[in-house]
């Protein structure tokens, strides 16, 4: 049987080009406008993934938990390189904070059953938390190594990589299955344009309905066929929901969720009190002086 | 009241013995929220032969120090932290544990977190105590944890509670929380404990480890210069030396710079750097990103230097020069040399 893996992935809002579009009047970020990327080091990962797929021939598997238009970031996987694409996507979902997102993805990885390793960005730019990569790796009892930048070596039951600690790096060896969190250690290879050709065809069978004028498998044979047909071509997205991972109806979502949000304050930039200095000599030579009294220098 | 508060617990993080300062950081803080409570402060430092280091914690404000030594605890690796932690958190329950959010911290956390089935936050920048409303159960919870943290790239402050069972779990950011001034004469109790690690915990192994000590610590530095994209190029940054040098300061840098190769990482202020709060920041051709803004926005005095007067540096800055660093900053260096 191939060597599988898998590599979850995020699409996040682009947090770090907050254009000025994105801001509202009051100075604040409009989320709903932000566009929505491919989560930057879930790309490492992914890049890290088809690296082994060229070195030992893994075959790739790409994830992600999020609404239906998260297809979006699973095609962009597949353009680059990756084997078979699988969306998480449920209301029961929604609202999930870091535990109950790695439950779901840990039904995920179980749901796919063979794999040697799980790969994920280290933190996604949305939140920054890191968390969700060790709670996966603990829900699936299974070693961890965080901030990889490398893989050394892999054999069949083991791996060693190495990776960022404080000050400095460690050769980590771990037994397999194993979960790796990567940082920003490779370039992205692009999207090929063979593989846009195609799979920008790639369908989830929501994607397919709605093709169809939102057609109904009970009412419209045909699509049974179509599916069948992109089957065959590899251009199938699964489209998973919570039943079909066997998931814990109190375990995901804000259900599974301990953590609840209290309040939201909009970080606002106020230009208020600044002392505009001007870039003369007297100007600066002032400013110094004030710095000297108030014993703020010398 | 049916049953006893737990008290508020802390990671101790150390590396050869040297506790780690955001510890310190958290026993501070660990010690105020335990006043404001009612309960204790009890730290937990894990590792082999640890000796010495204990005291301080106690100076600091801790009341019990859980000692959890095995040679499966040096050096660190996740998972026999994580196990010898855990069976702790089961048998004492505390109310709230606290971890520092560097590198190990954020490793840590979250594999206790998902066991214990505990809501954690991540990277919190402020802790207070406070009720909370749970409008969807409509049910009331007294004196929780209000775990404050930026999202969002910074964009926003969110203040987070933790609903279910106790722990409530908080990673904090490095550099936030004040160290309060050590009283030596406070002692506290030493628990030593022999954890039981099992087989499945060692499978991760240490081949090799090549640290070095940091060239700066910012964090302990009274007046920086950074420097930022704006600087040009390696070359001119002798130019942001310069100031130091004349003004008994440290060099501080932007990501921009940092990824650019002008100046090592260690010198990098902000949200994936060092947080600084010195008492004089002079930001010398930095945009002033959030993540850049997140790391030292609370200096005492922040003077900002840019040729464009729309960056984002000057909503934080107390001083704006709209200019150019290549000319201001001799006229500063002139400037201060002429006064002293």
């Amino acid at each position: 049987m191939k060597r599988q893996l898998i590599v979850f992935v995020k699409q996040v809002p682009d947090t770090k080009n907050i254009s000025g579009e994105a801001m509202t009047p009051e100075g604040t970020v409009n989320r709903a406008a932000l566009p929505a990327i491919f989560n930057p080091e879930d790309l490492n990962a992914l890049e890290l993934g088809l690296e082994l797929k060229d070195r030992f021939g893994y075959s790739v598997i790409v994830a992600t938990m999020g609404p239906p238009n998260a297809a979006e970031v699973l095609r962009a996987a597949l353009y680059r390189g990756a084997d078979e694409a699988i969306l998480l996507t449920d209301k029961g979902f929604a609202g999930a904070d870091t535990l109950a997102t790695s439950y779901a993805l840990s039904c995920c990885a179980k749901t796919v059953k063979n794999y040697d390793l799980i790969l994920c960005g280290r933190q996604a730019i949305d939140g920054d938390t890191a968390q969700v990569g060790p709670q996966l790796a603990e829900k699936l009892e299974i070693p961890q190594v965080c901030y990889v930048e490398e893989v050394i070596e892999l054999e069949k039951k083991k791996i060693k990589a190495k990776r960022s600690i404080e000050g400095g790096f460690e050769v980590l060896e771990s037994q397999l299955p194993a979960l790796l969190t990567v940082v920003e250690c490779n370039e992205p290879r692009p999207k090929a344009a063979k593989r846009i050709m195609k799979y920008k065809k790639a369908k989830t069978a929501s994607e397919l309905k709605k093709f169809h004028g939102n057609a109904d498998y009970t009412d419209a044979p045909m699509l049974t066929e179509e599916e069948a047909k992109l089957k065959e071509k590899n251009l199938w997205i699964h489209e998973w929901n919570a039943a079909k991972i066997g998931a814990d109806l109190q375990r995901i979502g804000m259900k599974g969720s301990p953590t609840k949000v209290k309040k939201i304050q909009s970080v606002v930039l106020e230009a208020t009190e600044v002392v505009n200095v001007e870039p003369t000599g007297s100007g600066i030579n002032k400013l110094i002086h004030e710095l000297i009294e108030d014993h703020t220098l010398g | 009241m049916a049953e006893k508060r737990g008290n508020v617990w802390v990671f101790i993080e150390q590396e050869a013995g040297k506790i780690a300062d955001v510890s310190l950081e958290l026993i501070c803080k660990g010690r105020e929220i335990a006043d404001r409570l009612d309960v204790k402060t009890e730290a937990v430092i894990l590792g082999n032969n640890l000796e010495g280091s204990i005291e301080t914690l106690f100076h600091h404000g801790a009341d019990v120090v859980y000692q959890v030594e095995d040679k499966a605890l040096e050096p660190f690796t996740v998972l026999p932290y994580a196990e010898a932690i855990v069976s702790l958190l089961k048998e004492h329950k505390p109310n709230i544990f606290m971890v520092g959010a560097t590198l190990k911290g954020r490793e840590l956390a979250p594999r206790i977190a998902s066991t214990m089935l505990a809501g954690l936050t991540a990277d919190c920048t402020d802790l207070q105590i406070d009720n909370f409303v749970d409008k969807l159960t409509k049910t009331d919870h007294k004196d929780k944890l209000m775990q404050i943290r930026p999202a969002f790239g910074g964009n926003i402050i969110a203040t987070i509670v933790t609903t279910w069972e106790d722990p409530q779990m908080v990673t904090v950011r490095e550099g936030v929380m004040k160290i309060t001034s050590p009283n030596k004469s406070r002692k506290g109790k030493v628990v030593k404990v022999k954890p039981e690690i099992s087989a499945s915990s060692k499978i991760v192994k240490v081949i090799e480890r090549i640290t070095q000590e940091k060239s700066i610590d910012l964090k302990k530095s009274q007046i920086i210069i950074a420097g930022g994209y704006g600087v040009g190029s390696k070359e001119n940054f002798k130019i942001i030396y310069d100031l130091a040098n004349t003004l008994n300061a440290d060099v501080g840098a932007s990501r921009a710079a940092v990824d650019a190769g002008w100046i090592n990482h260690d010198h990098q202020v902000g949200q994936t750097g060092v947080t600084v709060r010195p008492k004089l920041y002079i930001a010398c051709g930095i945009s002033g990103s959030v993540q850049h803004r997140a790391g030292m926005d609370e200096s005492s005095k922040i003077i900002a230097i840019n040729t464009d007067p729309d960056a984002p540096i000057f909503s934080v800055a107390h001083y704006g020069i709209v200019g150019d660093l290549n000319e201001v900053i001799p006229k500063m260096i002139k400037a201060f040399r002429a006064k002293v």
